[in-house]
């Protein structure tokens, strides 16, 4: 539960723009997407890290510039001590076996003109772990894990269903024994019954693994689940970090206050019962996102003197609840 | 409160090269006017096939309303004509799409379309039409929407795509809107402004809304009635309140045990529901829950349970051990 405080990685000022350009023939870069704009935060060891945020917040983005799938623009990511946006070749390769990632839709993310035996058993052969023998068994030893039967090995990944997929996926992203597990919507695609199939395999899985995740996610409520702590991104940017408990009782920025407010509970009397805060507006685009507080443009509580000016910072509010909102004092 | 829609029997089928998929099976219930009903239930159990054979919109081939009645405003639109049907659709009966990109055409301007279908449907000339258009935007959100007429599809983003959609559905002054997922493919900040939008509307305007969602957060919320749909089934139907807090069927009490709440301890494991969806090809006769019910015993295999009355007229439920579980002795 990351009560022993390990520190497993630091992300430290991670910024990754996208180019955008024009022209056909000779292509101009006209602006950038600041995907991700200055992003820090630490994981520790054996805990679950939510990342929320709406469609295009910069959570994927995240993930895979962590896991260098994107170089990034500027930051560090350092992984038990080493800061992985500098390491090359072999070296880089090592590290990389520490961390994998399981992904939003199954299906896209399985090769269908290959068997789930070889999909799972890909990292084993890319890394030259063990003979065919030994790779071939702990295949059939990782299907069993994630809940699936070894003798499928043989079948092709649309033979199985969107839960099944999923499991084929985790069962890829453990080949290597990570020790960090991104997780980039691992449920979204999948119906309401099969997600708590998915969750209750994770948690289990890194019950008796021991594994760290990062665990991206739009659905709040699942995410207040399964985490330990949680970050909340807008625009490319961590707005508020705490611990669970303290980001649902005592939500400190503006943003993170609408977004609980606007997730539906599954309750008529507690739906009755509660706020609602509605944003007005669109997500303003990350090519041009706002001046000072990215979130003044939609924010019920701006204060149009101060906010659009200054850029407020992540600061450590209470003991360990971070919070980037100039007037986050008078939420607490 | 006055019937509005009453569906009696529907039954819709796939005739595929795999096989007959038995999309919609026997449904029956009606809609109040000015109620606002949620279809709720996993993908792939009918709800838009259901929606769709309502409005005569399932292609055959390979689709077949095979048998029932649809009774909407005195008339059984299973049976009217093709031109009596077109007139309803889009006039007193509206749809809302979960993509609003799929019903939009790309190469024509959002004014355009509204007022072409105002000029269809309800005769007027031109000006009165732009002059209604800019106000049916208006009345759902959209800023400036006078300067918005010009503006083709692609320049609006998603959730106000959903608000030109509504505006489109709400151009005729409907008696029912059928929304099929109009908030799926939303932001949770957006469908919180979509979901005030349509609750707003349909309090000012007084129509009915049918609302389709996989969502039980969402029916909870916008809802009066809900109907729990399984495998082409109404397994539950009954008011929010009691389907949500005296729940009597295994599917729906699988449903919400599967979702994490907000006032359980974090950390209990969630209680999901075993084994896959059904496959609508080879549903077997029996209660369509079987194969994943904890509760199955013989007779569950061999008979189909009608959906009956609970404690109360108005919530019904199709299990046969119903009685049971809600004794807490099955
Ligand atoms: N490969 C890419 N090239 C250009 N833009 C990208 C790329 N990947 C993501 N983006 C943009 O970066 C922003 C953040 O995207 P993403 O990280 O996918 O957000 P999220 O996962 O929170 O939905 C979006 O505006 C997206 O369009
Ligand atoms: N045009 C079609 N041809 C064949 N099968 C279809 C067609 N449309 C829907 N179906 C099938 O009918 C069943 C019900 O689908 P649908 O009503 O769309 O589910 P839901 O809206 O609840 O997700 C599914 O098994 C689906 O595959
Ligand atoms: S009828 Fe039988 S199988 Fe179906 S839900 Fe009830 S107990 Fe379960
Ligand atoms: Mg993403
Ligand atoms: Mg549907």
């Amino acid at each position: 539960m990351g009560d022993g405080r390990e520190i497993l990685a630091q992300v430290r000022g991670l910024v990754k723009h996208f180019p955008i350009s024009r022209g056909t023939i000779i292509k101009r870069v006209v602006g950038q997407i600041r995907a991700v704009d200055g992003v820090s935060f630490d994981l520790y060891r054996g805990e679950t890290l939510g990342l929320v945020g709406e469609t295009g917040s910069g959570k994927t983005t995240v993930g895979r510039t962590m896991l260098r799938l994107y170089e990034a623009t500027e930051g560090e990511v350092i992984f038990d001590g080493v800061d992985l946006m500098s390491l090359k070749g072999k070296e880089l390769d090592r590290m990389r076996r520490r961390i994998s990632m399981i992904f939003q839709d199954p299906f896209a993310s399985l090769n269908p003109r290959m068997t789930i035996g070889s999909i799972v058993g890909e990292p084993l052969l890319v890394h030259e772990v063990g003979n065919k023998k030994e790779r071939q068994a702990r295949v059939r030893q990782l299907l069993e894990q994630v809940g699936l039967n070894p003798n499928f090995i043989n079948r092709y990944p649309h033979e199985f269903s969107g839960g099944q997929q999923q499991r084929i996926g985790i069962a890829r992203a453990l080949a290597l024994d990570p020790e960090l597990v991104i997780c980039d919507e691992p449920i979204s695609s999948l119906d309401v019954s099969i997600q708590a199939q998915i969750v209750n395999l994770l948690e289990r899985l890194q019950d008796e693994l021991g594994l760290t995740y990062l665990f991206i996610a739009h659905d709040l409520s699942m995410v207040r689940h399964i985490s330990d702590r949680i970050a909340v991104m807008y625009l490319g940017k961590i707005v508020e970090l705490a611990d669970r408990d303290s980001i649902y009782s005592n939500p400190l920025h503006p943003y993170t206050q609408a977004l609980m407010s606007a997730v539906p509970v599954p309750d008529p009397d507690l739906q009755e019962a509660r706020v609602r805060i509605i944003l007005e507006g669109d997500i303003p685009s990350p090519a041009s996102p706002p001046e000072g507080c990215n979130f003044h443009t939609r924010c019920p509580v701006v204060r149009l003197d101060h906010c659009p000016l200054a850029e407020p910072e992540l600061r450590e509010l209470q003991p360990g609840h971070w919070v980037a909102c100039h007037y986050a004092e008078d939420f607490q | 409160m006055n019937e509005l829609l009453r569906i009696k029997d529907l039954q819709t089928r796939f005739y595929t090269r795999d096989g007959v998929v038995h999309a919609v099976n026997g449904v029956s219930y009606s809609i109040d006017e000015g109620e606002i009903l949620g279809v709720v239930g996993e993908s792939g159990c009918g709800k838009s096939v259901h929606a769709l054979s309502i409005m005569r919109l399932i292609p055959d081939p390979p689709g077949k309303i095979e048998r029932g009645e649809v009774w909407f405003d005195g008339q059984d639109l299973l049976t009217v004509s093709d031109e009596e049907i077109r007139k309803v659709r889009g006039g007193r009966l509206a749809m809302v799409f979960q993509d609003p990109m799929s019903s939009l055409n790309p190469a024509m301007t959002i004014g355009f379309q509204i007022v072409e279908a105002l000029t269809l449907h309800l005769g007027m000339n031109n000006k009165q039409a732009e002059a209604r258009t800019t106000d049916l935007l208006t009345m759902v959100g959209i800023p400036d929407a006078k300067n918005r007429l010009e503006d083709y599809p692609h320049q609006f983003s998603g959730g106000m795509r959903q608000r030109v959609m509504i505006a489109m559905g709400l151009s005729c002054d409907p008696k029912l809107l059928i929304a099929d997922e109009p908030t799926t493919a939303l932001d949770v900040t957006i469908q919180a402004q979509i979901v005030d939008l349509i609750k707003r509307l349909q309090a000012e305007l007084g129509m009915a809304v049918m609302w389709i969602t996989h969502d039980l957060g969402v029916v909870a919320d916008v809802a009066e009635r809900v109907n729990v749909m399984y495998a082409g089934y109404i397994v539950e139907r009954g008011t929010v309140r009691d389907v949500f807090k005296r729940t009597r069927h295994p599917y729906t009490i699988g449903l919400l045990g599967s979702l994490p709440r907000l006032d359980e301890d974090p950390g209990t494991e969630l209680s999901a529901i075993p084994g896959l969806p059904p496959d609508l090809i080879d549903l077997r006769p029996g209660c369509p829950f079987a194969v994943r019910c904890t509760y199955v015993v013989e007779q569950c295999w061999n008979e189909t349970p009608p959906l009956e009355p609970t404690e109360s007229e108005r919530h019904t439920v199709a299990c046969w051990r119903w009685e049971e579980i809600a004794q807490g002795v099955a």
